[in-house]
């Protein structure tokens, strides 16, 4: 079956367009209501249950509140940017979400068509490339509203997201190796011919893990917002939609992190232990099964952000650091390289995309993983003021001191 | 002069990344799915009210709905905060009753003194909270407001047993 042209395309893009937009923007709305719900429950409170059964229209309410509730300009904001940061945090976070194939081809009368909305080439750095501009909005917003904590959490953000983007983009390299494309359909094809990149990349996988943590702002990295430093970090100045649209610029890029580690290493929309859903003439049974499957993962990662979020306490900024650059970075660096071996050592041998294949790769990176494991388990902290004081160390210092408190004491007896 | 640091021995187990975060994840986990929940959802469940709650006054009635009060004055003297206003009157047989009656729950301080002067039990102190108005002018209680509250009212404090057992 062919693709459709002219007129039908125009109209079946635009379907597609407004089918995915009511699915995440729906979703987008129901994951604050999830949010706060699922704090609750882990804190042994009910939550919001009072608007609508079990606070289902808690959404709608906050939404109608946000609307009408009056906004404040600073006097000494500058004018055109504070308008317009939430804009620029709100555009990239909806953009990412139309390279992301949503299930198997869909047969229409008038061809089959595929369920990504702009089905690109360069699908996987057209993600990487729009995510990225997320930042300008977030540092704008606190450099624009002339509040000393704003700024901090629009530098904090701006340096966060730049130091994780590198480890990002490196734990995605791996993905590359191995698909050969950046398409996001050939990825997932991939992944369908062979098995899921967590369990052939699973290093690449948690690494990518946390820079998504880093990457949507959410705790254990949410620096840039850090209510307990810094009021509410670049948004302290914002009322009313423009403080929704930050907030849904956050829960949007949560569910795109969501969306696209499940196609990047959990198979996309590929079912798991068979392969009906990637073989044989499309049929639209097969695209609402593959579209609710990777629904269904993109919501245990929204859940998952949730989970870890009411868990972990916030790493400190210099920690923050260090993780990003000290141990993601040169871990991830060691691991393209040795991947890259591996594959090479695999296509010498002559061992096809088959079992031993698999095999091979899994139990590399299940020892990487050990490795890691074992040395991160040691009671170390990332951190570069961590270095834990010596007996000896702590003995010179004290020398040291005492030395200096006698020089000053001759000193002052000299005058 | 001499650097004090103090250096903390932790165990291996309480400072490591996984360990700690896995256990974490579990512990939330846990009560994520536990369904005990320990707020009290209030207009459907309320807390007990403790027997020596001091809340707004009720003036309790004899069995013919009149007011027990006497109008012999101790309470207005009593009431350190000033906030009950007693004019006394007497009918023909010589009764003496309350003309006007009224506490000005602004003013109250909620000591309970008035419930603990009065001789005729007829002033108390409520075991209530909910006194939401919507203007000023009616936190002033006359003498019908006061005398038709239902609400339970203060067991005062007893000397001979003060834990209230």
């Amino acid at each position: 079956m062919s693709e459709p042209t002219g007129l039908a395309w125009v109209a079946l893009s635009f379907a597609k367009l407004l089918a995915i937009f009511v699915v995440y923007l729906g979703t987008v709305a129901y994951t604050t209501l999830a949010e706060r719900r699922i704090s609750a429950w882990i804190q042994d409170r009910h939550g919001p249950n009072r608007v609508g059964p079990q606070g289902l229209f808690q959404p709608i309410a906050d939404g109608i509140k946000n609307l009408l509730k009056e906004e404040t300009i600073p006097g000494s904001a500058s004018p055109w940017l504070f308008v317009l940061a939430p804009a620029l945090a709100f555009v990239p976070a909806f953009v990412t979400w139309a390279v992301i194939p949503w299930g198997a081809p869909l047969p229409t009368p008038w061809g089959t068509i595929s369920l990504a909305v702009a089905d690109l080439p360069v699908g996987f750095l057209f993600i990487l490339a729009i995510s990225s501009l997320g930042v300008y909005g977030i540092t704008l917003a606190g450099w624009s509203s002339n509040n000393k904590y704003s700024l901090l959490g629009g530098l904090r953000s701006s340096a966060q997201m730049v130091s994780y983007e590198i480890a990002m983009g490196l734990s995605t390299i791996p993905v590359l190796l191995l698909a050969g494309n950046v398409a996001m359909g050939d990825i997932v094809a991939q992944q369908q011919a062979t098995s899921w990149n967590a369990v052939l990349l699973s290093v690449a996988f948690l690494t990518f893990l946390v820079s998504a943590f880093a990457e949507t702002n959410r705790l254990p990295f949410d620096l840039p917002e850090a209510e307990s430093e810094l009021v509410a970090g670049y948004h302290t100045e914002y009322s009313a939609m423009k403080y929704s649209m930050f907030m849904i610029a956050e829960y949007a890029n949560m569910m795109t992190a969501g969306a696209f580690i499940s196609t990047l290493f959990l198979g996309g929309w590929d079912i798991p232990f068979t392969t009906w859903d990637s073989t044989g003439a499309p049929s639209a049974l097969k695209s609402a099964a593959t579209f609710a499957m990777l629904y269904a993962k993109t919501l245990f990662w929204l859940f998952f952000f949730i989970w870890v979020r009411w868990t972990l306490p916030r790493f400190r900024y210099d920690q923050l650091m260090a993780l990003g650059w000290r141990v993601l970075l040169p871990l991830l660096l060691a691991y393209i390289v040795l991947i890259a071996s591996v594959l090479l050592a695999l296509d010498a041998v002559g061992i096809g995309r088959g079992g031993a294949y698999v095999a091979t790769l899994f139990g590399v990176n299940v020892a990487v993983v050990a490795v890691v494991a074992f040395w991160l388990d040691r009671g170390r902290l990332v951190s570069p003021a961590a270095s834990r004081l010596q007996v000896q160390e702590l003995e010179r210092l004290r020398q040291v001191a005492a030395r200096r408190a006698a020089i000053a004491a001759a000193g002052s007896r000299g005058t | 002069m001499a650097i004090g640091v103090k250096v903390v021995e932790r165990p291996t187990g309480e400072v490591s990344y996984l360990r700690s975060t896995l256990s974490g994840l579990a512990t939330t986990f846990r009560h994520l799915v536990d369904p005990h929940k320990v707020t009290v959802q209030y207009p459907e469940q309320r807390w007990p009210i403790a027997p020596r709650w001091r809340g707004t006054h009720r003036m309790l009635t004899t069995e013919d709905g009149k007011a027990k009060c006497v109008a012999c004055g101790l309470c207005p003297t009593v009431c350190p905060a000033n906030c009950i206003k007693l004019v006394p009157g007497e009918d023909e047989q010589g009764n003496r009753y309350p003309l006007v009656f009224e506490i000005d729950e602004f003013r109250c301080i909620f000591c309970g003194y008035c419930q603990e002067v009065c001789p005729e039990e007829a002033i108390h102190v409520g075991r209530h909270f909910e006194n939401a108005e919507l203007s000023r002018d009616r936190f002033v209680y006359d003498l019908a407001r006061l005398t038709s509250q239902t609400h339970d009212v203060c067991e005062l404090w007893d000397p001979a047993d003060p834990k209230g057992e």
